[in-house]
């Protein structure tokens, strides 16, 4: 039972390492399509810039193994930039082309409110359609708070996927989306603290 | 709802936790890691490391500490002194920090926050402002923990960190820090108000009033706190004398309180600034 954390070249690889290590979750960072694919999970972690990393990914063809991977329906976590990353479009710097497995686009934080961006720090997470949802990850969890840092959010087309929302300074976006095996955060679980670690015990139940 | 940030700052010297008055005359207070995670389990929002000797042939060992720091904690820390290059950086992320923070660098090559902002992402990226008012109250900015003087207008600088891509700004006022005076609001109102990203108010908190201060007259989301919560807790960290063989020790042998600063907790700070201030609790 081995989680794959696909290196392309992010920099909070270590960070999801150190927080799966605690678990006694056996790891391993890889750009190898090989290792990806027989791993039990697969972690797409992110922090940086979207046009970087879609060039990075494209470069070293993990675009290729993300999609495998996700076909078999094996549990596939994305976190901050990783999860950006799984939609159509991102707006930032200028307009780049994500993986496209989920519909709808990446946007700038605040719109036209003059809002501190990037938002840093530790908010809400609130459950939507609380009686629909019962993900496996966040079961148990609302109105908890979890570490936030970006400047862009997602704006999925199919609103059914989103998971949770978060409010910053009155501006409310997406802050959880859950697809079929997909399960993507815009905060960072592995900077969560213990809140943020049972997410990912959540997971460890779900593959042993 | 904006939740605002209580973040521990703890001054690095080799491998001790050590604290100064205006950015020098350090004494030694423990092992950093000892109160980084005492603070952390105690509710702190995030942590900042500042090594503040940053010299190279103590970086191994601040890697070391860096490590030893993330394994044991799962919320945000920032690591900031003597970094020079992407290299640096990538070695400390490498480590397990989740940000960075710089200052001299920045100054001598104000394009290595460009660079570093389009590999790591604006959010990796702090910028530290050390600033301190000359005699017709502009601030200019300093580097090296105060110890050098740059004729560079602090809110210009600010402006241009933004605009080259830095995600946070840390204001150390150098006046106040270690004195206990509380935050400098002027120079904390003009920059906070002149930038748009979140800047963290740094140098001068004593009690929960001057953290209430500045997070409501400046647009400052965020204090860096110190002393404040070093001698707070210092008599709930085990000290062990025989430890400490670095530096001005004789703070710890002698086991003084530092009597300007009451006995505290994280919690307590927190609980006196409701309802005015929210953070995590």
């Amino acid at each position: 039972m081995t989680i794959a954390i696909i290196n392309y070249g992010a920099s909070n690889l270590y960070s999801v390492k150190n927080c799966l290590n605690r678990l006694n979750l056996k790891s391993i960072i890889t750009s190898d399509d090989e290792i990806i694919r027989q791993s039990s999970a697969a972690i797409l972690p992110g922090v940086g810039a979207f046009g970087q990393a879609m060039y990075n990914i494209k470069k070293l063809k993990l675009d290729y193994s993300i999609y495998k991977f996700i076909e078999t329906g094996k549990p596939f976590l994305a976190i901050c930039l990783g999860m950006q990353l799984l939609f159509e479009k991102s707006c930032e710097f200028s307009q780049n082309k994500g993986l496209g497995l989920l519909q709808g686009d990446v946007k700038l934080i605040g719109g036209n409110k003059n809002l501190k961006v990037p938002h840093i720090g530790w908010n809400k997470i609130n459950l939507v359609n609380r009686s629909t949802k019962n993900s496996v990850y966040l079961k148990n969890y609302d109105d908890d708070f979890m570490y936030f840092v970006h400047s862009y959010y997602v704006n999925p087309a199919d609103e059914k996927i989103v998971l949770t929302k978060t409010n910053y300074q009155d501006f409310i976006f997406c802050s959880s989306v859950e697809y079929k095996n997909i399960i993507a955060f815009q905060f960072h679980p592995e900077k969560s603290g213990e809140k943020g670690l049972n997410i990912f015990r959540n997971l460890k139940k779900k593959i042993s | 709802m904006i939740y605002n940030r209580i973040i521990g700052r703890l001054d690095i010297k080799g491998p001790n936790l050590v604290k100064g008055i205006h950015l020098e005359g350090l004494r030694v207070l423990g092992k950093p890691d000892v109160f980084a995670k005492l603070y952390v389990e105690e509710g702190i929002d995030e942590l900042f490391y500042q090594d503040v000797v940053a010299s190279l042939y103590e970086r191994n060992s601040l890697l070391d500490l860096i490590k030893k720091t993330a394994n044991s904690i799962s919320i945000p820390l920032t690591v900031g002194g003597g970094i020079r290059s992407l290299n640096d950086i990538d070695q400390i992320l490498k480590s397990g920090a989740d940000k960075i923070a710089i200052n001299t660098a920045a100054i001598k090559n104000p394009e290595i926050i460009y660079q570093a902002a389009k590999v790591y992402g604006s959010s990796t990226i702090v910028v530290t402002l050390e600033v301190s008012k000359l005699i017709n109250n502009i601030h200019c900015v300093y580097t090296d923990n105060g110890r050098e003087f740059w004729d560079i207008n602090a809110i210009d600088w600010a402006k241009r960190v933004e605009n080259l891509g830095a995600g946070e700004i840390l204001l150390t006022s150098i006046d106040n820090e270690g004195t206990g005076k509380g935050f400098d609001i002027t120079i904390t109102q003009k920059i906070s108000e002149s930038v748009n990203i979140p800047v963290i108010a740094h140098g001068g908190a004593k009690t929960s009033i001057d953290i209430i201060k500045v997070l409501t007259e400046t647009q400052a989301r965020a204090v860096a706190i110190s002393s404040m919560l070093h001698y707070g807790y210092l008599d709930k960290v085990q000290l062990n004398s025989s430890n400490y063989e670095e530096g001005n020790t004789d703070f710890i042998k002698k086991n003084i309180n530092y009597k300007d600063y009451a006995k505290t907790s994280i919690i307590d700070i927190k609980k006196a600034l409701l309802p005015k201030i929210l953070t995590r609790i």
